[in-house]
Parts: structure tokens; C-alpha cells; sequence
């Protein structure tokens, strides 16, 4: 319903434009706003001769992407939670590290991917050279809201079930995984919703400087360049992507239905 | 001295607490004694320090000078071993667990196994009349049934003490009188020694066989009344004739230690005549 509502007003807007002659904020005309159905075709056609149609070889490019982000995304994930779970118990660390932390989120992505490549390429096994670098780039751009939410919620522990851990003289080790990490897990999971999708971005945009093809980033950067001709087939890429990460975003949510027993109201 | 014979469960001998903080004085040199299977209230005003006093016999506060020995052991030591169980004001039920998860915590903490730990939680939703609410989760409990499985959780591994912050504060006057009956029942069961802290003087009259009052700034005890009810209680008891008396008593202390107001309130008083 929804999507046909979008697509309902991506025509209607196009029809007022056109038949309007206005050119604000931009001129509408068949090369900034191809007509959907020229987009849906194109999934259908070959974007070049002796090719498969486009949605095969999207297909198979989501497909690469798509292991690059869920490497990225549990690579980020694992590391962002173990920040969290080694910060929450120091205060000293905290105050030390956390102005890094955040100064790394300032950094575009751009601006570290060739680097990263470069670190990593050589010590990476045959079967992850190139795409395992791209992980990284994921990784980056997922492990900072993890981590930043799971401090917050392992600080989110009720302080009076503190107290009662202290009762039973529970080790620091048993208040974390009975209280501190139980408590968390709202926290973490409102956090691996944001990188779920964060992880997509940075699969595709760590392709760029790392001069892989085998992915959408690659695509995308290939379409670029023929828009003026062929631009139905840069948005179907667009809506490749946008799908990739939706499914992204719904397997996170449905790991947290499953995982996170909470009243139905004090869902974070 | 008797103690020989039966040995306090609770000594506390010359406590006082301050607090850095404001430099109060949250207690002054308290001295306290309680002998197994006791059911004694802490009563008094805001600030008296009773819920001080609470968690001093837990070592949760540290006394700033004084001893408190708990089953013969330094309160430390106590704690430790697990040697009482405790009850605050709020459930404080972990909410991703069940009912009966939330018992079998300390359990678990106790390294219990799976049998052994499902035969007490069975025994505890028993004693609390829960059974039917096993598994369900906390946010789906009224707020007596809640505490009701607090101290399940407090019960279940048998501590010899049982700490009450406050237990029924939260909770609406006809629930509070029902919770105290099933309070009461509870404890001729299990027979640990209770230290009930309240605001309430006709729920620490019912329920105790001492109650100890309490004044504040500095956090003393203005005086120990003896409840001479007998068990077991019921909802009469709370009509009779000397249940009225013992709850005057316990008022009179109170108000007494009101009268002894604090310097600089006499001087307020001195300038508004």
C-alpha cells in the first residue's frame, strides 16, 4: 500500500512538473525522474549486449554486497559490544577513550576506506582478499552506535537489582551476564537496527575506493557514469540497495522479538 | 546475659553512621539485639535512619564506627555466606525473566542445580500462593503479586534473616493488610528472624513481637515496645482492645521525640511569639 502510494506520488509529482514547466528545486524531465515503469523495465532488459537481464546481475552483486555488509555488521557488532562491556567498568577508560570514539565517527568514510584497503588487503586470506577490506569499512560505520548504546544500557541496570546482586555477593562477572547485559539488550538492539542499515552504507561505499565490481558500490559507480543516457537503470540499482538494507533492518528486528522479554511498553 | 543459650541472630553494639555529605548523623550509637525468630519492626520519621540501620545489618552501608554481628559472624561475613535475604520497598523483579526464573536468581547464584533449583521455586510459588503464575512475566503481576514473589526470591535458599525495606509501602491499604497476613503466615512457616522496616505504626504493631522506635537527627532509638499479642494474628487482632493500646504506646513514643525539638527550631519558634 504504501509503495504504491510512493509510486503514486513519484508519477503525480512528475505529471504536475512536466505539464507545469516548473524547474524548482529541479527541472523534471525523463532524465531526473525516469517514469517507474521505465525503472521496473529495466530490471528486465540487459543493462549491455551478451548480458544477463539487469535484475540478474543486481542479483548477484546485492548478493556480494550483501556478505560484505553481514561481515561488516557482525564484525561491528562484536567489536562495538565488547567496547561497551570493557567501558562500563571503567570509568578511567571512559572519560579516555570515548572522545576517540566519537572523533572516529567525524572521519568520512571516504576519507579511510583507501587506507583501510591498504592495511588490510595483504593479511587477509585468499578467499576474503577484496571484500574482506570492505567489511572493515562496514565494520567501522556499525561498531560506533553499538557501542555507544551497549555502554548505555549496561549502565541502564536498575540500581536497586544492583544493590540486591550485592546481597548475594555477586561477582562483577555475574552482574553482567544475570543484570548488567539482560539490561542492555533494548539498547543494544535499537543500536544494531541503526547499524544494520549503517553496515549497507558502508558496504557500498567501501567498494568505491577499494575498485570492486563484483558489488552494488560497483554498479552504482558504473551507472554514474551513463545516467544522462541511462538513468532507469542507476534507480533500479537505488532500489536494489534500499532493498538490501530494509531486509537488513527486518532480520534485526525480528532477532529482537525473539531475544529481548520485555513489557510490551518499555521496548527502547 | 543469655546469649549463651540462644545466640543473637543480630547484634549490633554502639553503630553510628555519618555521612560525609552534609555531615549528618544517620545514626548515634545504636545498640540492638535479635534473637532467632524474631519479628522486629523499625518505626519512625523520615530521616530517622531506620532504613540505615537496614542496610548496615546488611552490609550495604558501612557503619562509620561500631560492630554489627549477623549469625555470629561480621556483617561482611554474612553477606558473603548469604545469610539473609532482602526486600525492598519496589519488587525489583528482573522483567526478562519469569516469575519462576526471578526466584531461582539467588539459587542459581548459589550454584544450585536445575532439579534441585525447580523443586524450591515450586515450593516458594506454594508459599506464596503463585503456582498458577510460574511463568509469567513480571509486568503482567499486580503490584502485590510482585512483591509477593519478592519474597519468594528472599526466601527460597532459607537465610536465617530476613531484611523488609518497607516491604508494603507502595502498595494500596486493603492489598497492605492482606500482604501483612500473608507476611505473618510466611514467617510462623519458614521461622527466620525478621527486621520489617515501616512508616506504618498499626502494620509494625500487628505484625512484630518488638517494635523499635526511632527519632531522628541524630538517627537513635527512643524506645522498644513489646508487642504481647499472641499469635497466631488474624484481621480481629487488629480490633482488640490492646492491639488500640500498643499502637498508642508506639504513637506516644514517637510523638514524645517530636517534642524534643532542635535548637535552631526553638529559635524559629522563640521569634514567630
Amino acid at each position: 500500500m504504501v509503495l504504491a502510494a510512493l509510486v503514486g506520488l513519484w508519477e503525480l509529482y512528475r505529471w504536475v512538473w512536466t505539464s507545469a514547466g516548473w524547474t524548482w528545486p529541479f527541472r523534471v524531465d525523463d532524465t531526473s525522474m525516469p517514469h517507474v515503469w521505465r525503472i521496473a523495465k529495466a530490471f528486465a532488459e540487459p543493462a549491455q549486449v551478451n548480458q544477463p537481464a539487469l535484475i540478474t546481475v543486481l542479483l548477484h552483486k546485492t548478493l556480494f554486497t550483501a556478505k560484505e555488509a553481514a561481515a561488516g555488521f557482525g564484525l561491528g557488532a562484536v567489536v562495538g559490544f565488547a567496547l561497551g562491556v570493557v567501558l562500563v567498568h571503567s570509568r578511567l577508560l571512559q572519560r579516555g577513550f570515548l572522545p576517540y570514539i566519537v572523533g572516529s565517527q567525524t572521519i568520512p568514510i571516504l576519507a579511510i576506506a583507501p587506507m583501510v584497503v591498504v592495511w588490510v588487503n595483504p593479511k587477509l586470506p585468499g578467499s576474503l582478499q577484496g571484500w574482506g577490506a570492505v567489511a572493515v569499512i562496514a565494520a567501522y560505520l556499525t561498531f560506533f552506535p553499538v557501542a555507544i548504546n551497549t555502554l548505555r544500557g549496561l549502565q541502564s541496570a536498575d540500581p536497586r537489582a544492583l544493590e540486591l546482586m550485592r546481597t548475594y555477593a555477586a561477582s562483577r562477572w555475574t552482574v553482567l551476564w544475570k543484570l548488567r547485559v539482560p539490561s542492555s539488550l533494548p539498547y543494544v538492539f535499537s543500536a544494531l537496527r541503526l547499524a544494520a542499515t549503517a553496515s549497507v552504507v558502508g558496504a557500498i561505499i567501501g567498494e568505491l575506493p577499494s575498485g570492486i565490481q563484483s558489488g552494488l558500490g560497483g554498479a552504482i559507480l558504473n551507472f554514474n557514469q551513463y545516467y544522462s543516457l541511462e538513468p532507469q537503470e542507476l534507480w533500479a540499482t537505488n532500489v536494489v540497495a534500499a532493498a538490501l538494507g530494509i531486509v537488513f533492518f527486518v532480520i534485526v528486528v525480528a532477532a529482537e522479538k525473539i531475544v529481548v522479554r520485555r513489557a510490551p511498553e518499555n521496548v527502547a | 546475659m543469655s546469649e549463651a543459650a540462644v545466640p543473637a541472630v543480630v547484634r549490633i553494639e554502639k553503630v553510628t553512621k555519618t555521612f560525609a555529605q552534609g555531615n549528618v548523623t544517620a545514626l548515634q550509637d545504636i545498640d540492638l539485639e535479635l534473637a532467632p525468630g524474631e519479628f522486629v519492626s523499625l518505626i519512625g520519621p523520615s530521616g530517622c535512619g531506620k532504613s540505615t540501620l537496614l542496610r548496615v545489618i546488611g552490609d550495604l552501608v558501612e557503619p562509620t564506627s561500631g560492630t554489627v554481628t549477623v549469625n555470629g559472624k561480621s556483617a561482611r561475613q554474612a553477606r558473603n555466606d548469604g545469610d539473609y535475604g532482602i526486600v525492598f520497598q519496589d519488587a525489583v523483579l528482573f522483567e526478562w525473566r519469569t516469575v519462576a526464573k526471578n526466584i531461582a536468581l539467588p539459587l542459581e547464584m548459589l550454584g544450585w542445580d536445575r532439579a534441585r533449583r525447580r523443586q524450591r521455586v515450586e515450593e516458594m510459588l506454594d508459599l506464596v500462593e503463585l503456582s498458577a503464575f510460574a511463568n509469567h512475566h513480571p509486568w503482567q503481576l499486580s503490584g502485590g503479586m510482585q512483591q509477593r514473589v519478592a519474597i519468594a526470591r528472599a526466601l527460597a535458599f532459607e537465610p536465617a534473616l530476613l531484611l523488609m525495606d518497607e516491604p508494603f509501602g507502595a502498595l494500596d491499604e486493603m492489598t497492605r493488610e492482606r500482604l501483612n497476613l500473608e507476611l505473618l503466615s510466611i514467617w510462623e512457616k519458614a521461622g527466620s528472624t525478621v527486621v520489617f522496616v515501616t512508616h506504618s505504626i498499626s502494620e509494625a504493631v500487628f505484625l512484630s513481637t518488638r517494635v523499635v522506635v526511632m527519632s531522628p537527627r541524630p538517627g537513635r532509638i527512643a524506645g522498644v515496645v513489646e508487642i504481647d499479642l499472641p499469635y497466631p494474628r488474624t484481621v480481629e487482632t487488629r480490633e482488640e482492645p490492646r492491639f488500640f493500646e500498643l499502637v498508642t504506646e508506639v504513637r506516644e513514643l514517637l510523638r514524645k521525640r517530636g517534642e524534643h525539638l532542635l535548637p535552631e527550631e526553638e529559635q524559629l519558634l522563640e521569634d514567630a511569639s
